[in-house]
């Protein structure tokens, strides 16, 4: 008992003294100029200008038009920034093409494992051979694929492209991040294997055997090299929030992911609070900053307008890290786990509500009085309605891991609409419309039919709207008849059934979007429809002679 | 050259150490402590070590993901009635002293497993459950497992295993013989059974006193 409080105390202490250090590091200046950080990501004389290379150009000069009305004359990039920027963006193409265009993959594969997962929750008798078509293994390749193949490798490539943007300079050492990318791929493809054959290590999260966790945890480390190697050639003087999130995930990842999987170490429940540290910490300290570092590089960009608060941001950042990585234990509420770490868990996820409301802020703020611009922005509409859904997850997580509203919704589907809201919701499709934003910028091609992208937008919209509304429902329910009684079990299994069926519909939805949206990707690769070459450019083709100080690094 | 006295400025320096001191802060509270506190957490002596064909029958479990349906770890009476499902008293960390991987779960789509050898001890159940769920609990969503078995024209062999599928299930001329995998996962699954009492008597007393 002593002991428990005796932790729950120095968590407190700790906790409201890294807060005030952070306030006061903040009034005192540590983290910079604020205003003059928020701007580093526009070149000077840029504020004001749109940029959205997925828009076509009608849909640029509304966006603009949207923005400021008539575009001032006198804002627009010196020539030489321009082909800066040009120098920055073509040093990545490769290694940014190579990934997204294995995350495209991926994400297809991953759509129709989880179709698959969702529909044999209703049809308990369809396809139940081969051995490594059965539910207990399609849906955890779902969840790797969907994880370690489409989620972690579009985010790194996203990630990969914006440091040059971020840092004003060339990618350094882009071959680090292939070879790390390639080891990365290779070690979902065997990882799967491993699932499908039945070698899985047993661990929700952590299912690919630890010869293969070696591939991840080398090449999650030498993805970020390119990273460290840029950053020693920066050309700003401050680092704008999203390379804070960038670098401080493609620390986290490694390092998560090698003590998750260290063999021989980690035993029954112990293991059991490693593999919720672990589980959350993915979504946490992975997916999120890359997620959030998007957002807040996308939103203001496109909009030609700095974030709302460049030092609010920090403290998102700061907290974000400190309370996130600390929620995993509320995963094992009501389990044989010791009480001090799920309370310090509730609590954190409860505190959790700061960096939350941090990023709202930001986010919601610089885009309040200019939703007229999502009508005219691809890029914009899939990021908003990203950092909105993040906003919801994460509140509704936060009431999630408190006792009472766990004790419901712990063991249902409830939960799994949740995760959904996160990884989908929030990260893929903040990953969808960077996606949109950067391949033009890639391949030197506009986005050959801009009808499909507002088809993709819609029909994953509806079909993910369908899927959380319905699971949700369908897993609180679920638990209402779990906890009663009087009500037999399979009650709670048959009413859920309707639910489940509706989210298969709103699934076979969201497949149809990404089928739409991996055939427009490789319809671009191979460069189809009508060429608008040049559209999509900041200015005329690059001239032969470098020109702009230090370009030549 | 500008970059070398600039190269880690303090930007970089705070964030390198702050993230992973934060991460080092979580990784103790999370992973450290329950390691330090657990390791020395003694089996409870009505607790008997898997045989190893029980082992065995636990690998089939994991490799066909029982647990992303059934959770392994009954709440106390006081959180929800997982005790009058007849699913056992609230685990305690003792009673997974030989589970490694822990298969706690986070799913109930299905009932809660830690006790099934106690609430359903037949082989033969377990066995025909497996094939065809349906044919013993109406409704369930459960996966069927044919391919744990052999359907085989004909009469089985000397040594070989017979499921008794309900009459409404059987079919005339076939015989379904289960393979050693589900053989040794109903081992597992029979081997199912905290019902021992969670603390030894003493430490029990000594709980009851201090409450």
């Amino acid at each position: 008992m002593d002991f428990t409080v005796g932790v729950l105390l120095a968590t407190f202490i700790l906790s409201i003294a890294a807060l005030f250090i952070f306030i006061w590091s903040m009034s005192s200046g540590l983290f910079g100029d604020g205003s003059a950080a928020a701007t580093q990501i526009f070149a000077p004389n840029e504020l004001g200008a749109v940029e959205d290379p997925a828009a076509t150009a009608k849909q640029l000069g509304g966006l603009q038009q949207a923005m400021s009305g008539e575009r001032p004359d006198e804002v627009g990039m010196a020539p030489a920034d321009e082909l800066a920027r040009d120098r920055a963006d073509q040093s990545s193409s490769l290694v940014v093409g190579v990934c997204l265009t294995l995350a495209v993959i991926w994400l297809v594969l991953a759509s129709f494992a989880g179709l698959i997962s969702s529909i044999k929750l209703h049809a308990p008798d369809w396809w139940v051979e081969p051995a490594w078509m059965t539910f207990g293994r399609i849906r955890p390749i779902h969840l790797n694929i969907v994880a370690y193949g489409w989620c972690s490798i579009a985010g790194i490539g996203v990630a990969l492209w914006l440091v040059p943007r971020l840092l004003m300079t060339e990618l350094v050492g882009a071959r680090y991040a292939l070879m790390g990318g390639a080891l990365w791929s290779i070690g979902v493809f065997a990882g799967v294997i491993a699932i499908a054959t039945g070698h899985s290590d047993g661990l929700e999260w952590l299912e690919f055997p630890w010869q293969v966790d070696i591939l991840l945890v080398v090449g999650g480390a030498m993805v970020g090299m390119p990273l460290w190697l840029t950053l020693m050639k920066r050309r700003v003087k401050h680092l704008y929030v999203s390379v804070w999130y960038i670098a401080a995930a493609l620390l986290w990842f490694p390092v998560l992911y090698l003590i998750a999987n260290i063999p021989g170490l980690h035993f029954g429940v112990q293991q059991a609070t490693m593999n919720w540290w672990f589980g959350h910490n993915v979504l946490g300290l992975w997916f999120t900053p890359i997620g959030l570092a998007a957002a807040y590089y996308f939103i203001p960009k496109v909009l030609g307008k700095p974030i709302h608060s460049y030092n609010l941001s920090l403290l998102g950042f700061w907290s974000l890290a400190f309370f996130y990585s600390q929620v995993g234990g509320h995963h094992l509420i009501g389990g044989p786990v010791p009480s001090w770490l799920i309370t310090i868990s509730i609590v954190q996820s409860m505190m959790m509500l700061i960096p939350v409301f941090a990023v709202a802020v930001n986010q919601h703020m610089t885009v309040l009085g200019n939703f007229r611009a999502l009508r005219y922005s691809p890029t914009l509409r899939f990021i908003v309605l990203g950092a909105m859904l993040y906003t919801a997850a994460s509140v509704q997580g936060s009431l999630q891991a408190l006792r009472s509203v766990n004790t419901l919704t712990h063991f249902t589907h409830y939960t799994v609409a949740h995760a959904h809201l996160g990884l989908y919701g929030f990260f893929s499709m903040v990953m969808f419309g960077a996606i949109y934003f950067i391949m033009p910028r890639v391949m030197d091609w506009e986005w050959p039919y801009p009808r499909l992208i507002a088809l993709h937008f819609w029909l994953v919209l509806v079909g993910f709207a369908i899927y959380f509304i319905s699971l949700s429902i369908g897993g609180w329910f679920q638990g209402l008849a779990m906890l009663d009684p009087a009500r037999p079990f399979m009650q709670s299994v048959l009413l859920t059934v309707p639910y489940l069926e509706a989210r298969s519909i709103g699934g076979a939805l969201m497949t149809l979007g990404h089928l739409v949206f991996a055939g427009h990707f490789f319809a671009m690769g191979w460069k189809f429809g009508p060429s608008r070459l040049g559209a999509a450019l900041l200015g005329s083709p690059a001239p032969a002679k470098p020109i702009g100080v230090g370009a030549s690094a | 050259m500008n970059g070398v006295k600039s190269i880690w400025q303090m930007d970089e320096l705070r964030l390198v150490i702050g993230a992973m001191v934060i991460l080092g802060g979580a990784t103790a509270l999370l992973v450290a402590m329950p390691y330090v506190l657990l390791k020395d957490v003694p089996p409870p002596p009505g607790l008997k070590p898997y045989t190893r064909e029980q082992l065995a029958g636990r690998q089939v479990y994991i490799a066909n993901g029982c647990v992303y349906c059934h959770s392994q770890q009954p709440r106390d009476i006081s959180q929800a009635p997982d005790a009058q499902r007849g699913w056992g008293r609230a685990s305690v960390a003792g009673d997974y002293a030989y589970d490694t991987p822990h298969l706690l779960g986070t799913m109930r789509t299905g009932p809660d497993l830690l006790n099934i050898g106690v609430r359903q001890p037949s082989r033969d159940w377990h066995l025909g459950h497996l094939y065809q769920p349906r044919a013993y609990s109406p409704g369930s969503i459960m996966p069927a497992y044919p391919f744990l078995f052999e359907v085989r024209k004909g009469a089985a062999r000397e040594g070989e295993t017979v499921v008794t599928l309900p009459p409404q299930y059987a079919r005339a001329g076939e015989v379904i013989i289960a393979r050693q995998e589900a053989l040794a996962l109903v081992s597992y699954l029979l081997s199912l059974d905290r019902t021992y009492p969670a603390l030894p008597p003493a430490a029990a007393n000594a709980a009851r006193a201090t409450r």
